[in-house]
């Protein structure tokens, strides 16, 4: 890799613990994780519930709140380092240059600001170019907002912007939390699980939107989903997380036809399908440990079937093709790092 | 196996149907509102086969749990009638259908709502026993119970504790052994994998199968997941908007969907795979689900249909057989439309 900027990962973190507190013991929600999100590409974050995937996010855009404290790690963005910014710095980057959208979409819009003020907001914390004098500013304000929702696809924008979230159906809020993000131009949106609460054919035009919007506007674009279907439809590269840290990563037709990690194998091959008919689906046993002192081994150590007593110590991500890494030691055809 | 071999259905459903009034308040009746209806479930027949599993499909809101539910009378039905094994279930008066409801029973899709958390597993899985007296003992009870809690792959210190201390996954294994302790013969399970990760899914759809098989059970299966009943069903009912719009074996429903709703349906589901023998052309469908307060006339799926026409709009279609046990409720079934073009269909592997 260069060092030219462009060739730069736009997102970089490296190292990454956040720690929740509890009485029963501290809890490593994320430990160690390293992610690089390339410029324009669309990096799908897969994982169970508990595996870290939106904790490792919610620390990139300082969203993590006592009990829960980043404990170490590097998170670079665009060759500024995130961790040190001042709380003023880091609130103009976030909602700005990173845009995070949640599941839930009811309970992430404001139910009593009309859905036009609520994007408004957006556009006038982040949009530095507004005109001064006050109409002009409202004007273009409104241009804006409208141009928003038509760009989700919101039939009649106009008058929809002056509607409360309430009187939109699922799929219209996830639109609206979409418009509210990029409503600041963002260079990076987190999508967290878009569509998780969404009916499939509403689903299959959400996700869509994101993928036509990324290669309009030029952005990256994290999708944190449960659904490998979806990553495979939608992401270039993968990331599978697993109790907290990366088990495997690299471009998702690869991961895919041949996954390195035996939880990546387990969790493709735990999907029904029909063509499986009659045929055993073979679910991975047991369940995620508890995240709470947990032994210094492989995580996975108590659901595998590949386990040997060489996996009772900690195990480091490693090479396993030119783009691809994974994190077990029985995986084939190791490359030289 | 299944009900085309001459055996009579254990479960049949004829002309079922489900209206919800809500009643305004006091002053707006009096200043002339009517009652809102929502007819959830319209004129639904379907039988089911014993040992058969029947999978019922559809989006959030179509009235697949009210279906369910309605069958197992949680719900009065509107009109209609439902046949278990013989038996006119609609027309049973409360003490028979307490009765019946032994052989009837329900798995629900969120098992954390689904549970009661002020009592042990032992208590919330001993109850249809103590309810239908089927334990003369309060030792024969915990055998019962401890045997079907082993049965569903949990420890039997289990029936000591509350479901507070179990996973999601677990939980759902403790509704399994409540529904199934009274052995029952015929199970709706309402969204059963729907709230649980992928790993733990699989180990519950192949517990589901295993049961099935072993106690000779017989499954409503209701999901909005095509691969899940893909995998587990015989048989598949596509729902929209609280009508069948298609029916059939599930090969052939899935292999050549003949209502454009499946093949939507069908179509946006994303792929591991996409190379898939049922993943051809990409429909996109626009718009969303109309209100069922006020549903589109005609067929209800016109206003979303790309292949609706002016009939549509205005006459309700009538389910017509396609194929063996196959059929659609659908206007232009006659033409062989597709949205999923062929060929734009990737080489077959």
């Amino acid at each position: 890799m260069t060092d030219t900027a462009a060739s730069q990962p736009l997102l970089s973190v490296s190292g990454l613990r956040t720690v929740f507190e509890t009485r029963a013991g501290s809890v490593f929600a994320v430990d160690g994780v390293d992610v690089n999100v390339r410029r324009g590409e669309c990096l799908g974050v897969v994982g169970e519930s508990g595996s870290g995937k939106s904790v490792t996010f919610s620390s990139v855009m300082g969203l993590i709140k006592p009990p829960g404290r980043i404990a170490a790690g590097e998170i670079i963005f665009d060759g500024r380092d995130l961790r040190a910014l001042s709380p003023a710095e880091m609130r103009m980057v976030r909602g700005g240059e990173i845009a995070m959208t949640l599941q839930d979409a009811l309970t992430a819009l404001n139910p009593a600001l009309t859905v036009g003020a609520q994007i408004a907001e957006m556009i006038e914390a982040h949009d530095p170019g507004l005109p001064r004098s006050e109409p002009a500013r409202r004007r273009a304000i409104r241009t804006r907002a409208v141009e928003m929702l038509g760009l989700v696809g919101i039939p009649s924008p106009d008058e929809r912007l002056r509607q409360y979230p309430h009187e939109f159906s699922g799929g219209m809020r996830q639109r609206i939390m979409i418009a509210i993000a990029l409503a600041s131009r963002p260079r990076l949106l987190i999508a967290d699980e878009p569509t998780t609460a969404l009916d499939v054919t509403i689903q299959a035009q959400v996700l869509e939107l994101i993928t036509e919007l990324r290669t309009e506007l030029g952005m990256s674009v994290v999708l944190i989903t449960h659904d490998l279907g979806v990553v495979a439809e939608h992401c270039d590269r993968v990331m599978v997380m697993y109790a907290g840290q990366v088990v495997e990563e690299g471009p998702t037709a690869e991961v895919i036809a041949d996954p390195r990690h035996p939880y990546t194998k387990g969790l493709l091959g735990s999907i029904p399908r029909i063509e499986l008919r009659g045929q055993k689906i073979q679910p991975i046993e047991g369940q995620v440990p508890e995240l709470i002192d947990l032994p210094p081994q492989c995580r996975f150590y108590s659901r595998c079937a590949l386990a040997g007593a060489d996996c009772l110590k900690p195990i480091e991500m490693r090479r396993v093709g030119p783009d691809r890494q994974a994190r077990c030691i029985r995986t084939r055809k190791e490359v030289g790092a | 196996m299944s009900t085309a071999d001459g055996d009579a259905p254990l479960l049949s459903v004829e002309g079922l149907s489900k209206t919800y009034v809500s009643r305004p308040g006091f002053v707006a009746r009096m200043a002339g509102t009517p009652d809102t209806r929502v007819q959830a479930v319209s004129d639904v027949s379907l039988q089911i086969g014993r040992g058969e599993i029947l999978g019922l499909i559809g989006e959030s809101g179509c009235g697949k749990s009210t279906l369910g539910r309605t069958i197992l009378r949680l719900h009065e039905p509107t009109t209609g009638r439902v046949t278990f094994d013989g038996t006119d279930v609609t027309a049973l008066d409360p003490a028979a259908m307490k009765a019946m409801r032994r052989r009837m029973q329900i798995i629900f899709q969120d098992p954390y709502a689904s549970l009661n958390p002020r009592r042990t597993v032992g208590d919330i899985i001993g109850l249809p026993l103590r309810l239908h007296r089927l334990a003369t003992s309060e030792a024969e009870l915990r055998d019962r119970v401890t045997e079907i809690v082993e049965r569903v792959g949990l420890k039997a210190r289990a029936v000591d504790l509350y479901p507070h201390q179990f996973s999601g996954g677990q939980r759902q294994r403790i509704g399994i052994a409540r529904a199934l302790v009274s052995h029952p013969e015929f199970i709706v399970c309402d969204e059963p994998v729907s709230a649980l990760d992928v790993s733990i899914q699989a180990q519950i759809v192949q517990l589901l199968l295993d049961l099935k098989r072993d106690m000779g059970l017989t499954y409503l299966f209701i999901s909005h997941d095509i691969s899940v009943i893909g995998y587990m069903a015989d048989r598949v009912a596509v729902m929209y908007l609280g009508e069948i719009v298609e029916q059939g074996p599930v090969e052939r429903v899935l292999s050549d969907p003949r209502h454009p709703y499946t093949q939507s349906l069908m179509s946006a589901v994303p792929e591991v795979h996409p190379q898939g023998p049922h993943k051809r052309g990409r429909v996109r469908l626009t718009g969303d689900l109309p209100s069922p307060l006020n549903p589109p006339s005609g067929c209800k799926f016109h206003t979303r249909c790309p292949l609706a026409i002016d009939a549509c709009r205005k006459v309700t279609p009538a389910t017509e057989g396609v194929g063996p046990g196959h059929s659609a409720a659908c206007h232009r079934l006659s033409e062989r439309l597709s949205l999923l073009d062929p060929d734009d269909a990737p080489a077959a592997p």
